[in-house]
């Protein structure tokens, strides 16, 4: 029995772009020693990644980039276009990047994988302003934890629980302590993967998290 | 990271979703195309009319010898989702029956699911039976709710985890309440033993393609006396059920299919099948889904990976010649996980890792032995990538 592999085919809808970094993403891994690092998406919804950040203190340089991720060919694809297309530049211009040019740059997406774009470059976001935070130069306030909370899904939706109207509140309190109301049931699926999901989306940063279910 | 290209064969693992012609089928599909091409006429036919109609009716006897069902009970379709279709509109549609309420369970195939939807929107109400762990449907609860009831479609074998009901049970229920069975029998039929008689099937849905057969050609079983009002018009042709022009190479290929499926093809299928299921569980943070043994579709393999995503698992394996299938949202055109794995219990995760393996009659050991190395591999690269759980070795 022989069995053929094929090496550079245009498959599923997804370019060969797409499919190179599948095959052989950029950038992949962890850095040990990371300065800040930011995991979106969720298990649920089988779309997460886990960015490693490393700065140049001095020029707010993105000196290296890494990413983990668990999810399908557009989201390691997309991940690691956006680790290629950020490492080495200023926070500032990393910051430009667009969803649609990380998608641009691939090759297109099929559309209802666009999200995936999306999700990298809310990781990066996230990565970004929890950097600053950790430098001082942001504020611990209500804008920042909605920032945070833009990077983490609704599992059945698969949209972000901001847009997906699942927070109800957010209140910023003395000492770091976070407050939050949230609209899924206690002890429900859903309000174990959100809790599990929210508290890794704000790992590292040294903050008290309180998450209110519905009763 | 992947082996040197060689010449073009791959390892075809996804035969719930279709199979390769037999080429026996093909020979014999050839000659109503090309020399026998006419089509059944009306009283009295000219000679190719004669012929279309003697290899119609001689098929008509092996797809019903093989249900153990008369010839006339017999009706020729496109395939599974028009003799679903058939059934369960023609049941709703018929002046003969009084129930409002059309039963199924959450596992079926999605034409059953969209037409008892679709009527619930038109007046019926519908009932959609949980299932269990491993997919079966409880007949306590199917017993409990049969008021007013008109007909109850359970499949016969699971499309996702090879699920077997038990369909004399079902069929015993439903005949002493006077409620029509109805059953999609598309994932078994002609690898299970079905028997209408002891099953006490009203109504039975079977396809061409998954047994080597021809796409495109199916047929449904209807009980002499079951009367049903078909939700298409044209002439006659299939007793008014299924009008229009029959497709006849293709109902000759797919009688021929049925003739050349055997039990010993069957049995052969579960004993590679139960092999491959051990080989997969030696992968780490794997689990088996639906049943095992006798109540498990001979050729259905299905198993999650946990810290990996199906469609992710799949593009590698096709990229190294491997072709299976997933219950993964990502891999669905909509995104949505499996309906079959979320009616189960599990959880969200489980679906996306879900991978399914489909055996033919034709699958060897040596290609099983490349699958399972093959996924191994894969699943081992992709839980390295993974920031779940990535500490954990591919091998226990």
């Amino acid at each position: 029995m022989t069995v053929t592999s094929e090496t550079s085919a245009r498959r599923f809808g997804y370019s060969e772009k797409v499919m190179d970094h599948f095959k052989n993403p950029r950038n992949i891994g962890v850095i040990e020693d990371a300065d800040v690092t930011a995991k979106v998406g969720s298990v649920a919804c089988g779309d997460l990644i886990k960015l490693y950040l490393k700065f140049d203190p001095d020029h707010d340089q993105i000196k290296d980039i890494r990413f983990e991720s668990y999810g399908c060919a557009a989201n390691i694809a997309t991940s690691s276009m956006m680790t290629e297309m950020v490492k080495g530049k200023t926070i500032e211009d990393a910051r430009k990047v667009t969803f649609k040019e990380i998608a641009e740059q691939l090759g297109g997406l099929p559309r209802i994988k666009l999200h995936c774009a999306v999700l990298s470059r809310q990781g990066l976001e996230a990565a970004l302003v929890k950097y600053e935070a950790k430098k001082g130069r942001v504020k611990i306030d209500e804008s920042f934890v909605n920032k945070i909370l833009r990077g983490v899904l609704d599992p059945i939706e698969g949209v972000d629980i901001i847009s997906a109207k699942i927070v109800e509140s957010v209140a910023v309190g003395e000492g770091r302590r976070v407050f939050m109301e949230l609209s899924a049931k206690a002890g429900s699926e859903l309000a174990k993967s959100l809790t599990d999901d929210i508290h890794d989306a704000f790992e590292g940063l040294d903050i008290e998290l309180n998450l209110k279910f519905k009763e | 990271m992947e082996p040197e290209p060689q010449t073009r064969e791959l390892v075809y693992l996804d035969n719930a979703q279709t199979t390769r012609l037999d080429p026996a089928v093909l020979d014999v599909m050839k000659q109503f195309m090309m020399e026998n091409y006419g089509v059944p006429g009306g009283e009295f036919g000219y000679r190719l009319e004669e012929d279309a109609r003697e290899a119609i009716e001689r098929a008509r006897e092996v797809i019903a010898r093989s249900i153990n069902a008369s010839p006339e009970e017999i009706i020729f379709t496109s395939g599974g989702t028009e003799s679903n279709n058939i059934a369960i509109f023609g049941a709703a549609n018929s002046s003969s029956y009084k129930g409002k309420r059309l039963v199924t369970s959450k596992i079926e195939h999605m034409s059953v699911l969209r037409i008892v939807d679709r009527l619930s929107r038109q007046g019926f109400q519908k009932t959609l039976l949980d299932v269990d762990r491993q997919g079966f449907v409880n007949a306590a609860d199917l017993k409990a709710g049969l008021e007013d009831v008109r007909t109850v479609s359970v499949q016969h074998a699971n499309q996702e985890m090879g699920t077997l009901q038990d369909l004399a049970a079902i069929g015993e229920i439903c005949r002493s309440n006077d409620v029509l069975f109805h059953c999609d029998a598309v994932q078994s039929f002609a690898k299970e033993k079905i028997d209408v008689e002891t099953a006490k099937v009203d109504l039975l849905s079977m396809s061409s393609h998954l047994i080597h057969g021809p796409k495109g050609v199916g047929a449904l079983y209807v009980r002499d006396g079951v009367k049903l009002q078909s939700p298409l018009e044209g002439d006659d042709r299939e007793r008014g059920l299924r009008p229009g022009t029959p497709n006849v190479a293709g109902i000759v290929g797919f009688a021929k299919a049925v003739e050349l499926m055997t039990h010993e093809h069957a049995l052969r299928m579960c004993g590679l099948r139960d092999e491959l299921i051990e080989s997969l569980l030696t992968i780490s943070d794997s689990r088996l889904n639906g049943p095992t043994g006798e109540r498990r579709l001979c050729n259905n393999v299905n198993i999650s990976f946990r810290y990996v995503e199906g469609e992710a698992v799949l593009m590698h394996l096709d990229l190294r010649g491997l072709v299976v299938n997933t219950g993964s949202a990502c891999y669905s055109q909509k995104l949505e996980p499996s309906h079959v794995i979320r009616a189960l219990g599990g959880t969200l995760e489980e679906s996306h890792g879900s991978i399914r393996l489909s055996l033919s009659k034709w699958t060897t050991k040596e290609e099983l032995a490349y699958a399972t190395e093959t996924i191994k591999q894969v699943v081992g690269e992709l839980r390295d990538l993974s920031p779940l759980g990535r500490k954990l070795p591919a091998q226990r």
